[in-house]
């Protein structure tokens, strides 16, 4: 039971360790950041002592083990376009994302269910083939599509809700919510139809079970027969999905943000990337990768522990 | 997953065509067309600013979907931006492609435990989207429509060499193939003769639902500004452009906006029809 945690524990250490490293191989740019960060009036020799004095003329190895040493205690270094230390700003951005990727999660889910259930339930039916279109056609809208469409009905023409902004949720909770319910539908419309189309073919793939024919037998509807013993285990690959999926929700967010101007990590890697702040860009792609494994390792493990077909197999 | 390979065509020349891939291949077609048109003719002349009918609506001064606010043909502009996205689409996936099926093929023919460390590395790769990437070489190198080209392919990479192992896996462990092996033919022998023609019908599927996630990367970079640049028509850009003239102007949003989400779905709807096609499980049903 223990040793596949463990072993599982080992990967996402390792892969964190040499998605790390990728990240400051790819971005190590030389002196180039000692030659931003003096401008236009930067000498050539000026470039190569400040390019000392950072420490940018070591070998990439002895760089990264620093950056390492500094990362793991949230020190990130000091960007050199704005001069102020990256980590503290960072772990604010990280919170408002996390409460946007929570929140669309979650609309997310409200929608995939019952959609999924409800067409794979009417499978083969005029209405089963409307709901599947409609999820096909929810996977092909890009979020930011969805968040300018919904920004022009509930903002511009209907003035329900604000455009745009963000409010710290412990000052004023309702109005976190109203600046936060059209990023988090934005985002969750389409995680939605992309969920629900693995719900369907989960919940497919569990009607055809005995165990719910033998509920069925007992007196249940479809649908109660579902609810009470199919989802649980329909939930098992859908749950795999998710954790995939939450990767794409965290991307997804950086152009979220953007629009609805909320200020987490995604627009300040776009703005960082827009500024060519290779340290801060590096800071914010470590923690997103970070995020990523994390998940898949958390899935995993959960994965175990929902199917204990799983765990037995893994045991013996 | 692991019965997702194709079978000879020509046998299933009896099935009916299904109504995604006649979908799908419409909506790919007439993007197609728009492309290779806007290099002959386009509506309007692309750097004819119409100032006295800026933001206008649809069929004003002979402009079909209007103008942007500077005065600039829509629909002129949302043809040679389909030349962007498929071009970078064409390149990403061309990248995808050939650098993953050899992997793919490989990891799939090699010992299990160097295919587990294939697989690995592969999983920490996955770990970086195409729109990460691209924002990553775009901080780098700034950003181009070589940038986003390169980091959506490598983004890619990782998709192909997943798919392409599983059925090379099945496809090794053929009758056909052991006798084969058995035999004396070797293992690049092998993997030109039997498996890549039994995965060709898997690349073409991967290929397809691939370039929908190019075109959406490509967008969302020029949206937020990292991909073309603003002398090249893209719909991302279009549609930030847009973006800052809701109130007076929506439509001009939703120009841009309707030809990325049917040019996801059309390649979506050729991957999904091509798949269901091909995957004997998915028949009975």
């Amino acid at each position: 039971m223990l040793w596949p945690v463990v072993r599982r524990a080992l990967i996402f250490l390792v892969s964190t360790l040499v998605a790390s490293l990728l990240v400051f191989w790819v971005l190590d740019n030389g002196c180039e950041p000692a030659r931003v960060a003096l401008g236009t009036g930067g000498t050539p020799a000026g470039v190569q002592a400040l390019c000392a004095q950072m420490g940018l003329d070591r070998s990439l190895v002895v760089q990264y083990l620093n950056w390492l040493g500094g990362a793991v205690r949230g020190d990130f270094g000091t960007s050199y376009v704005t001069r102020a230390p990256i980590g503290p700003g960072l772990l604010d951005q990280l919170t408002v994302t996390l409460w946007l990727v929570f929140g669309s999660m979650v609309v997310a889910l409200l929608i995939a269910v019952p959609l999924g259930m409800a067409s794979a339930l009417r499978n083969g039916r005029p209405t089963g083939y409307l709901l599947s279109g409609l999820s096909q056609v929810g996977v092909a809208v890009p979020a930011f599509l969805a968040a300018i469409l919904l920004v022009l009905v509930f903002a511009v023409n209907l003035g329900w809700l604000p455009a745009n902004g963000y409010v710290v949720p412990a000052a004023d909770p309702l109005g976190f919510v109203a600046h936060m319910l059209l990023p988090w539908v934005s985002l969750g419309v389409v995680q939605g139809a992309v969920l629900a189309r693995f719900v369907r073919s989960a919940v497919l793939d569990e009607l055809g079970q005995d165990y719910l024919r033998t509920a069925r037998s007992k007196g249940l509807t479809p649908v109660r027969a579902l609810i009470r013993h199919g989802l649980r285990n329909a939930a098992i690959p859908v749950l795999t999905v998710i954790g995939v999926n939450l990767v794409t929700v965290l991307v997804g967010a950086v152009i979220i943000e953007r629009i609805f101007t909320i200020p987490g990590i995604g627009n300040g890697l776009a703005y960082a990337a827009d500024r060519r702040d290779l340290l801060t860009v590096q800071a914010i792609v470590v923690t997103l990768v970070l995020i990523a494994l994390l998940i898949s390792f958390v899935v995993d493990v959960t994965y175990s522990v929902i199917d204990p077909r799983l765990r037995t197999r893994a045991a013996s | 997953m692991t019965e997702l390979l194709s079978t000879p065509p020509g046998r299933r020349s009896d099935r009916r065509v299904s109504p995604l891939i006649v979908v799908g291949a419409v909506l790919v077609g007439f993007i197609a067309l728009a492309a290779v048109v806007s290099f002959f003719w386009t509506p309007f002349d692309l750097l004819y600013l119409d100032y006295q009918h800026r933001s206008a609506g649809p069929g004003v001064n002979g402009h079909w979907l209007g103008t942007d606010l500077r005065g600039r043909d829509i629909a002129s502009r949302l043809m040679v931006g389909a030349r962007t996205t498929l071009y970078v689409g064409i390149v990403a996936v061309g990248i995808a492609a050939l650098v993953g099926t050899p992997i793919g093929i490989l990891a799939g023919m090699v010992r299990p435990g160097i295919s587990e460390f294939v697989m690995r590395t592969n999983d920490i790769l996955l770990a970086f989207p195409a729109l990460l990437v691209a924002i990553i070489l775009a901080a780098k190198y700034g950003g181009s429509v070589t940038t986003a080209m390169v980091a959506i392919g490598v983004a890619s990479v990782p998709g192909f060499v997943r798919v392409i192992r599983a059925g090379t896996m099945q496809v090794m462990s053929t009758d056909y193939v052991r006798a084969a092996r058995v035999a004396g033919r070797s293992g690049p022998a092998t993997a030109v003769r039997h498996v890549l023609p039994n995965v060709s019908g898997l690349i073409i599927v991967q290929a397809s639902s691939a370039y929908a996630i190019a075109i959406l990367a490509e967008a969302g970079l020029s949206f937020l500004g990292l991909g073309a640049p603003a002398s090249v028509p893209s719909w991302g850009r279009m549609l930030a452009e847009a973006q800052s003239q809701l109130t007076t102007a929506p439509l001009t949003a939703v120009w841009p906006g309707s030809a990325i989400a049917l040019a996801v779905l059309g390649f979506n709807l050729l991957g999904d029809g091509l798949r269901d096609r091909l995957d004997p499980r998915l028949l009975g049903r």
